[in-house]
């Protein structure tokens, strides 16, 4: 079964398992601390910590998009804001 | 003290299996094209976030984006309380009651590509009811040439289309609310105003928002209806985004923006869906206290 039509490269295939070791790893906290520890943060509403993982992915890859259209710099950078981003989402959401 | 079972996930398979094949690998292929180029021949060459920068940098772009969220914003203000205004006149018991559900029920059943083709006859001005009515009236009305005219004709086709959606909706929300309540307001004297403001509304706050919800999501990611009555014409004016997509990908077969600017679009869908979901378990959290949490 040739998979050559998906025409994939090393950053995406690494990007995507990145996103499943995030799963993964989210599976195994819920293994060991299971009810995905629910809380009311900043934003006013409960979160479990599958929320908050949600909301630093997509604030994340909104971030990226804001980076590519209007910072000059390269986008490594933006990687680092996506990563502060989403420690203090994890921490106060 | 809670005992939490998570062998039940395992029946979560199944169907993580099914949205594997039918979202997340051509979502995944999306993703790998995003950041190629291709010529045809199953080849491509490799060109980072190119794709992204220029849907980014694009007017092209931004216009049909505006366009979507102005469609948008335009059919939710007028369906979501022509369609409460209508289920609030419809009869409650009786025969009148089914003959009602079945009459607004009809256009839901309608394939919307037939829908396109039901309102490109009704509008055309040489032999369609509404075109040609018009016209007979003295008015200048052409939505194959004029851009207002082409909005105005898309949009009281969604409207004819979707109120329904709304009306059984929100009808489903005022027959659950109890006689007694209606029966306390009037024993307080309370006036119509006041019956729906303090009764019916907050009773039907959950329809309502799953009303929005689906009407709004529909109603960005529409094309079919738009793409058969005009093309996205006259000019670009009706030319949505997920017309542009299918321009760009089918028509150019630029395969790499394409993909950039559907994973775009994607995440906008997606951000606003997480906000409909939050506001709306919100509510539901709000109306019941602890029935968000978990003890």
């Amino acid at each position: 079964m040739s998979f050559s039509w998906m025409a994939w490269t090393t950053p995406t295939a690494l990007f995507f398992c990145a996103i499943a070791a995030l799963i993964l790893m989210m599976c195994v906290w819920e293994y060991f601390s299971p009810g995905g520890n629910p809380r009311a943060g900043i934003l006013g509403i409960t979160t479990t910590r599958g929320d908050r993982l949600f909301i630093s992915l997509l604030g994340s890859a909104f971030i990226s998009l804001a980076w590519l259209g209007l910072a000059e710099a390269a986008l490594w950078w933006s990687l680092l804001v996506c990563m502060i981003y989403s420690v203090l989402v994890f921490r106060f959401c | 003290m809670k005992n939490w079972n998570n062998k039940a996930w395992l029946l979560v398979l199944p169907m993580l299996a099914l949205v594997a094949f039918s979202a997340v690998i051509p979502l995944m292929t999306v993703v790998n094209y995003s950041v190629q180029d291709s010529f045809g021949n199953n080849e491509f060459f490799w060109v980072g976030t190119e794709w992204f920068e220029e849907v980014l940098h694009s007017e092209r772009f931004y216009n049909a984006l505006l366009r979507n969220l102005l469609f948008s914003s335009i059919v939710l203000a007028i369906e979501i309380p022509l369609g409460v205004a209508i289920a609030l006149c419809m009869p409650r018991r009786g025969v009148a009651v089914s003959v009602c559900l079945v009459l607004m029920a009809l256009p839901l059943l309608i394939p919307w590509n037939v829908v396109g083709t039901i309102w490109q006859i009704f509008g055309r001005v040489d032999i369609g009811l509404l075109g040609h009515g018009l016209t007979s009236l003295g008015l200048d009305y052409n939505y194959t040439q004029d851009p207002l005219d082409a909005w105005i004709t898309v949009i009281l086709m969604d409207i004819w289309h979707w109120t329904s959606l709304v009306v059984l909706l929100c009808y489903s929300g005022l027959v659950a609310i109890p006689e007694a309540y209606y029966q306390a307001a009037h024993i307080d004297g309370a006036s119509r105003w006041a019956v729906f403001r303090n009764i019916q509304l907050p009773r039907m706050k959950r329809v309502l928002l799953i009303a929005i919800l689906l009407r709004f999501m529909d109603s960005f990611m529409i094309y079919t209806e738009p793409f058969v009555l005009t093309g996205g014409g006259p000019g670009n004016s009706t030319t949505f985004l997920s017309i542009d997509l299918v321009q760009m990908a089918v028509g150019q077969f630029d395969l790499g923006p394409a993909a950039a600017m559907s994973l775009v679009y994607f995440l906008i869908i997606l951000l606003l869906s997480w906000v409909f979901y939050t506001v709306m378990t919100k509510s539901d959290a709000d109306a019941a206290p602890g029935l968000g949490e978990r003890s």
